[in-house]
């Protein structure tokens, strides 16, 4: 049963007058510059959707989109399982739940510029931990700065540890919310771990995952801080994201007509792709 | 089906029990008939889910036995002793229909499907789930998951005992009543041992041919429905069944005649021996306290009207008595009345236990 | 004070939920709602309370309109069903904290919290937590922060539902003399036709958002105007069967029939619904009204001091019940005895006619 109060409406004015402020006018300033040409000095010329045609068709742009897509897909391929994992492996009950928690929040304290930072020292080849070890213990060949594969390796491997623990805190929290008796049910009913697995815990985790990837999802997708910081977007426009792209057509090259036109293209992208995901996601309840 | 034995059993939660107190569980020796409705009956926090547990395997005991048809099955796991729960809280298998849900327990012992087919059909007309056999379990009310619940215990024919922990605490009250005398149909047509844990009277004295009450970890006595309520062996098992309880009225003993005050009350059978310094009391149900022209006097404290009989209660001395009257002529509030038992149904408790003998009224 | 609804109505969505409602409720007896769940029971008391604005009509306290007037500012208490406490303060607090809000003075609501526990025996739980307590304390709790606050209204919601048997019985006997002379309206939401009789007070019968009869508790279970009424206050469910009134006599089947008396002997011939308590069909024959009709005895049950039996006669399940265990088998044959003093007649559109 829903109460109706229309004075209800009064609290959500704050929220609304900031999100106009925070969201609505930069948006409409982005719109603005997206069908318009400006050469400074207050001076704008109507383009229509000229930007746009031109963004949609840039080599550039698929290519960045590409590594993007790439960059995304790989990253909730592998947090997303791994957080589940290693939510199952937490213990349930004792003292120990208190430090897994702890630990596995840690990661998600740190400033992302400090993670770049700590990653850009972390693989250094000759001082930096992971370098050293790559190159002078195990005697495989790793420069971050030089070969695009290890720094895509680095980027991946950087996003993983500092967001896989959102990952599991979700899980986590989905599965201790399940009741023993399902799994003295199951248990009962001679269900394989696999079974269990199957018919309990992921049906019961499966509102916090659809949260989990969607956060992941968003996240990733307009990632900037961390590889930014790490690599620069190199070797060559190898690690060069979208979001670094962006950057650089609009600060580097002061593009400002097709560097808006892509933000909006950019910004619908991430929308559509959440509204799909979370439609599809929620069709089947109730 | 199993006979199931429970041998100088005990538990604690404690790691190192010492006192009676710190066990959950004190000694319990029983012997269950193959094929019988028993009930574990009792307050919460009595003992008897952990009794449950233990039978299930889902608990180990501090010390003794569990035996299945002679068979220690102390050390087993849930899924090796064959046995099935229902839980308070209906639990089914959110993804799966009505008809996968039945037919789990059997496809995860391999069994062959035309054969897991034809048993679950067979048990879903019995439950009158067919209807509803190719739905999604998720979106059922409580009363019907709770059959499903019920349904893959009773699928298996290799089951030694169905427990219910307490089954229809979620069901409505309208509901309820349907769905214990399903319960009770199924066990006459299947015959399979069912131990059902409860606090409620009316479901364990419906359900069961033989009730254990417990009281604090220990048994206070095993009967019949009929028993318990006629003759408790306790009185605790006198105010716990029937509503209102039994009254318990404080009461001396000379020379092997109960008296309350200096009134002399007649008891349905010889006192059996009782020590010195025992608490004595007189247990009698309301049902057979009568109001009379003479007798024990007492003052009227409340009268309560239920339509079909009267529950009048009076303070005899400092003791409420409750009395269950004809509808009707029941005495006004603060009227002073006398009280009279029947003696067949006036029994003498020494520290809580039966103390009369059964026999000639004296 | 009075507590009235005067035209309430509550609709939400497309649903109704309740419908048109006037009731006037007056302080010193309970007033019960009786009726199954999600008969509209919970959300009435919403209403009443100012938790919930009704869609139309007004909520009128002692002659003054306070239909808009939130639930802080009315003065009212409310027992929910669950066991709310404030989790991180001891029970002292706990009860103390409607004083606090209040800013009585410090003696004030120590003399008000202890003579509250007093009545309600939790003066040695005072320093403990909620979690500490057993559920029947943790109820009380939130009891003693209903009383303590002195309250115009008390709506107490199926405030013993989750409690053990036992424990029910025990807090139900306090429960009328609690209340007992504090000039507060309580309003006692229960789905139990048997705690409503013990309770006493008045009752109104909540039905599909309806209340279909108020009135004295015992009375309106003697007397139900229309056959929804009969059935709502009924547990078991009452036995109803259609009979044809003619030449003077009540015809139940081909077998079964007897003299119209009493009130019956005034209607009109014709068809009726008969409606009978289980507690007057009985398995001995009572008087000279006990008319037999036999059956297969289906269902057996036991209920502490009451046997209860469902059997089949003809098409129709019929249930009996009586005080002390009866040995009933199960696919027995077996006669009982309906005692026509006792039945209700009801016209094809539910209301009572005899």
């Amino acid at each position: 049963m829903k109460t109706v109060n229309n004075r209800a409406w009064l609290f959500v004015l704050p929220v609304v007058i900031l999100v106009a402020f925070n969201a609505l006018v930069p948006l409409m300033t982005v719109v603005n510059y997206s069908v318009q040409e400006t050469f400074g000095n207050n001076l704008f010329f109507w383009q229509g959707l000229d930007w746009f045609q031109q963004v949609l068709r840039s080599d550039r742009f698929h290519a960045a989109l590409g590594r993007q897509a790439l960059f995304t897909v790989t990253i909730l391929l592998i947090e997303i399982p791994l957080g589940v994992v290693i939510a199952l492996a937490m213990p349930r009950k004792g003292v120990w739940v208190s430090v897994c928690l702890v630990l596995m929040a840690l990661p998600l304290l740190i400033p992302w510029n400090v993670v770049g930072s700590m990653w850009n020292i972390f693989t250094l080849p000759d001082i930096g931990l992971l370098g050293y070890l790559m190159n002078d213990v195990l005697g495989i060949p790793y420069n971050m700065t030089r070969d695009p594969v290890a720094a895509w390796a680095t980027v991946i491997a950087m996003d993983v540890w500092h967001w896989t623990s959102l990952v599991v805190l979700l899980a986590y929290a989905g599965l201790i919310s399940i009741p023993d008796a399902y799994y003295q049910a199951a248990k009962i009913d001679g269900a394989t771990p696999w079974a269990v697995f199957r018919y309990i815990q992921l049906p019961k985790m499966k509102r916090v995952l659809t949260i989990a990837i969607l956060l992941r999802f968003m996240d990733s997708f307009n990632i900037y801080t961390e590889p930014f910081v790490l690599t620069g977007g190199g070797p060559g426009n190898s690690t060069t994201l979208l979001s670094i792209d962006l950057v650089k057509l609009a600060l580097g090259q002061f593009d400002l007509g097709p560097a808006a036109a892509m933000s909006l293209i950019y910004f619908l992208i991430t929308l559509l792709v959440s509204w799909v995901f979370y439609t599809l996601m929620t069709r089947n309840e109730n | 089906m199993a006979k199931i034995t429970l041998d100088k059993l005990r538990h604690s939660y404690l790691p190192a029990p010492s006192r009676p107190q710190d066990y959950a569980l004190k000694e319990i020796n029983l012997d269950w008939r193959d094929g019988g409705a028993y009930a574990l009956l009792g307050p919460s926090g009595c003992g008897k889910t952990t009794l449950l547990n233990i039978i299930s395997g889902l608990l180990t005991p501090s010390e003794g036995r569990v035996l299945f048809d002679g068979v220690d099955v102390t050390g087993l796991a849930p899924d090796h002793r064959n046995i099935a729960q229902v839980f308070q809280f209906p639990v089914i298998y959110d993804t799966m229909t009505v008809r996968q849900n039945l037919a789990f327990p059997l496809r995860n012992r391999g069994l062959d499907p035309r054969h897991i087919k034809a048993r679950v059909d067979e048990i879903s007309e019995m439950l009158e789930l067919t209807d509803l056999l190719d739905r999604r379990a998720a979106g059922l009310g409580p009363d019907t998951k709770q059959k499903i619940s019920m349904g893959r215990g009773l699928v298996r024919e290799d089951v030694n005992v169905i427990m219910f922990d307490e089954p229809l605490t979620v069901i409505d009250p309208q509901l309820k009543w349907t769905l214990r005398s399903k319960l009770k149909e199924l066990h006459q047509k299947i015959g399979v041992t069912m131990i059902y844990v409860t606090h409620d009277q009316t479901e364990a004295l419906t359900f069961a041919d033989q009730v254990v009450v417990m009281q604090e970890g220990e048994i206070v006595q095993i009967g019949t429905p009929v028993e318990l309520f006629e003759r408790p062996g306790h009185t605790f098992v006198g105010h716990f069944i029937g509503s209102p309880g039994m009254n318990i009225i404080p009461c001396e003993l000379r020379d092997g005649t109960a008296c309350i005050g200096d009134f002399p009350v007649a008891l349905a059978g010889p006192v059996k021996a009782v020590s010195q310094d025992a608490r004595t009391e007189i247990g009698i149900r309301p049902e057979f306290v009568k109001i009379a022209g003479t007798g024990l006097p007492a003052v009227v404290r409340k009268v309560a009207d239920l339509g079909r009989y009267t529950v009048i209660e009076a303070m005899l001395g400092e003791v409420r008595v409750s009395i269950i009257g004809p509808e009707g002529d029941a005495p006004e509030r603060g009227s002073e009345i006398h009280l009279q038992f029947d003696p067949k149904n006036t029994r003498l408790y020494a520290d809580g236990w039966l103390a009369t003998e059964e026999g000639e009224t004296r | 004070m009075t507590l009235e609804l005067r035209n309430v109505t509550k609709r939400v969505g497309g649903e109704t939920h309740i419908h048109e409602t006037t009731l006037r409720l007056e302080p010193g007896e309970f007033n019960i709602l009786l009726g199954p769940t999600n008969a509209g029971k919970t959300s009435l008391i919403k209403i009443m309370s100012g938790l919930e604005r009704p869609t139309t009509g007004q909520i009128v306290v002692d002659g003054t309109d306070v239909t808009g007037l939130s639930p802080q500012k009315r003065n009212i208490a409310l027992v929910h069903q669950f066991f709310v406490n404030y989790p991180h303060m001891n029970v002292f607090d706990n009860i103390a904290s409607p004083l606090r809000v209040a800013g009585l003075p410090r003696d004030e609501i120590v003399r008000r919290v202890e003579e509250a526990a007093d009545i309600l025996q939790l003066r040695p739980m005072l320093k403990r937590r909620p979690d500490e307590l057993s559920g029947g304390q943790q109820q009380r709790c939130a009891l003693a922060r209903a009383i303590v606050k002195e309250s115009k209204a008390v709506f107490l919601d199926e405030p013993l539902a989750n409690l053990d048997y036992k424990l029910r019985e025990e807090l139900r006997d306090q429960l009328p003399d609690l209340f007992a002379g504090r000039g507060s309206v309580v309003v006692y939401a229960t789905s139990e036709p048997t705690e409503a009789l013990l309770l006493g007070g008045r009752t109104a019968l909540v039905h599909e958002g309806r209340i279909t009869q108020f009135g004295p508790t015992a009375e309106i279970y003697r007397a139900p105007t229309d056959l929804t009424s009969a059935q709502v206050f009924s547990d078991p469910p009452i036995n109803i069967a259609q009979v044809v009134k003619a030449k003077g006599e009540i015809r139940l089947s081909d077998t079964v029939a007897w003299q119209a008396t009493r009130a019956a002997a005034g209607l009109a011939d014709g068809s009726y619904t008969l409606a009978i308590r289980p507690g007057h069909v009985s398995p001995e024959k009572g008087g000279a009204n006990a008319v037999r009709i036999s059956g297969e005895i289906r269902i057996t049950e036991l209920s502490g001091s009451e046997s209860v039996a469902h059997f089949r006669m003809g098409e129709s399940i019929w249930i009996s019940q009586t005080s002390g265990a009866h040995p009933y088998r199960v696919g027995e044959i077996r006669d009982f005895f309906i005692d026509t003093t006792h039945c209700f007649y009801f016209t094809p559109d539910g209301k009572l006619a005899a």
